[in-house]
């Protein structure tokens, strides 16, 4: 049942324990005991995606990519804890190419990002050189897309 | 006028349309569409094609592209093939093949059986074809599977074939392995085609669908689509395979009548069938979860219902409700702004049943069932208060 209390789970994040348990067919305590289970072993997690900017609260963002010397014995993983540590550091993930580590940032302007990269994250042990792109909008995240919703164009009745 | 036309009725559903227009705020469960986009991969191949300029007409048979990609999935699925360049047509739609595959078996008079509950072309179009619709009714009680005796008895001299749909609309239902051999036998022994609509094929959620073409390939005239798996309703495109003799005959009529299919469809059409696994994997648990939550509302509220095995419909009972389905629909729909199909308007046995499509959203399908079980609720109060 797991498999597919998970699918189901993706596509319909606010379902309730009562509603999954008439979808699968189990006690709704079962149901509520393997959320709980799930959550615990962090194969689940719930999160509020916001959208700041729709109550005017500006947030700026910045891809970042950063070369790195990585460390013997434990190659990239400590400089990536490192900065994986700060607040504002909202992504790390280690990149095949020129670059070694690419990283997301999240900051109220772009002085603020920008004082954060030369005065933490540059000067770090082991950062040889970053390079700063700012996002300037935002299309696609996490699967969602910020484009107007497709509207329904079905008749309201078919055979 | 052609005389053929005063024996067919135009569709009742008409009216509520217009009401549901009146409305704003109405739940639609009488959708008999994927409520899925279609994915982008195929969007996209269709303003490729426009872009590129592959906008001509193709072979009447239509692209040998597509045609190829159908015999493999086929083969990948039912592990029975189907030669491309002679078993194989592209059509505009099941709705055009099973037009082609009754104009091209049947003489004045002949009969086809067809099985109700049932998809609202079949009596028409077998009319349209100077044939006569042999109706053989399965029911509730039976988990609307067909007596093979009654089956037997149904067939005359004058019987050319029986049309199957599964899984089925209105009721989801299909046939097992045994049935469909069963029924093979049959049409073996009285000789008879078997015009089988698989549209719904993909959607099958607990088992993996079987064709019957595995079990007598000559003589079933296989016809499937894009229309439901793939959402690809606008796009007008499905296929036939069948026999080799019988193909080059049901050419005679399609080149002229229809040339052939959309061409921008018949690319999109093989971008879909490319991307067959990514779209399933996408829409299968959700249909899935649908359909159980479906099922389990409705009988907790005393809509018996049978379990479908796939499409996105289901056939619940309102017997026990006392008021016949083109009123409940009626009443239901002013009442509580829910739309439901009729039972009857699958067979005019069926009075007692009403058409649900889970093809929306498990947010919309909750609240719908809730107003559904708020109006079955306050007929059975007053029921008791009149008592
Ligand atoms: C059983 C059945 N056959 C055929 C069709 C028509 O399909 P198409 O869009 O391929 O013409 C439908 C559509 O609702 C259907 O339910």
């Amino acid at each position: 049942m797991e498999d597919e209390l998970l699918q189901i789970l993706e596509s319909n994040p606010d379902i309730c324990p009562e509603d999954l348990s008439k979808i699968l067919n189990k006690d709704k305590k079962e149901i509520e005991n393997k959320l709980k289970e799930l959550e615990s072993k962090g194969i689940i997690k719930k999160k509020y995606i916001i959208n700041w900017e729709k109550i005017g609260i500006d947030r700026v963002y910045a891809l970042i990519k950063v070369k790195v010397s990585p460390e013997r014995g434990r190659g990239y993983d400590k400089v990536a804890e490192r900065i994986a540590r700060f607040n504002e550091v909202r992504a790390v993930y280690l990149i095949s190419g020129e670059y070694d580590l690419e990283i997301i940032v999240e900051g109220k302007s772009l002085k603020e990002i920008a004082s954060f990269v030369s005065n933490k994250l540059a000067t770090l042990d082991g950062v040889k050189s970053t390079v700063t792109h700012f996002i300037l909008k935002k299309y696609k995240e996490n699967g969602e897309i910020f484009f107007e919703e497709e509207k329904d164009y079905r008749l309201k009745i078919s055979l | 006028m052609n005389k053929l036309l005063s024996k067919i009725e135009p569709s009742g559903i008409r009216r509520f349309f217009d009401i549901i227009e009146r409305f704003g705020d109405v739940i639609s469960l009488g959708v008999g569409e994927p409520d899925f986009q279609v994915d982008w991969n195929i969007r996209e191949e269709a303003i490729y094609c426009i872009e590129k300029g592959a906008t001509r007409y193709t072979s009447n048979q239509g692209l040998l592209e597509l045609r190829e990609e159908i015999s493999r999935n086929i083969v990948k699925n039912q592990k029975i093939y189907y030669d491309p360049e002679r078993e194989i047509l592209v059509t505009c739609g099941v709705s055009q093949g099973l037009d082609l595959a009754l104009r091209t078996i049947l003489n004045p008079g002949d009969e086809v059986i067809i099985i109700e509950p049932c998809y609202v072309a079949y009596k028409p179009l077998t009319i349209l074809s100077y044939g006569r619709p042999v109706v053989l009714k399965t029911s509730e009680e039976n988990s609307f599977k067909i007596d093979l005796d009654e089956l037997k008895r149904k067939i005359s001299n004058k019987t050319k074939a029986i049309i199957l749909n599964y899984p089925n609309n209105p009721t989801g239902m299909s046939f097992s392995k045994n049935e469909l051999k069963e029924i093979a036998d049959i049409a073996n022994e009285f000789n008879l085609y078997i015009i089988s609509d698989e549209i719904y094929d993909k959607l099958t959620y607990d088992r993996k669908h079987i064709t019957i073409a595995k079990y007598i390939k000559e003589k079933v005239i296989y016809l499937n689509g894009f229309s439901k798996a793939y959402s690809m309703t606008g796009f007008r495109i499905g296929y036939i395979c069948c026999d080799e003799e019988l193909l080059r005959n049901m050419l005679k009529i399609h080149q002229y009548s229809m040339l052939c299919a959309p061409t921008i469809s018949q690319y999109a059409a093989i971008e879909a069938l490319r991307n067959e696994e990514k779209i399933l994997r996408k829409i299968l648990p959700e249909y899935k979860a649908r359909r159980n939550y479906v099922y389990k509302r409705l009988n907790e509220m005393g809509l018996k219902a049978i379990l479908p095995d796939g499409a996105f419909y289901i056939f619940p009972s309102i017997r026990s409700i006392g008021i016949e389905s083109e009123k409940f629909s009626e009443r239901l729909l002013f009442e509580k702004r829910v739309a439901v199909v009729p039972g009857n308007a699958f067979g005019e046995d069926y009075k007692y049943n009403i058409r649900i499509s889970y093809a929306n959203d498990m947010k919309k399908l909750k609240i719908a069932m809730d107003r559904i079980e708020e109006f079955v609720k306050e007929i059975l109060k007053l029921k008791e208060e009149i008592k």
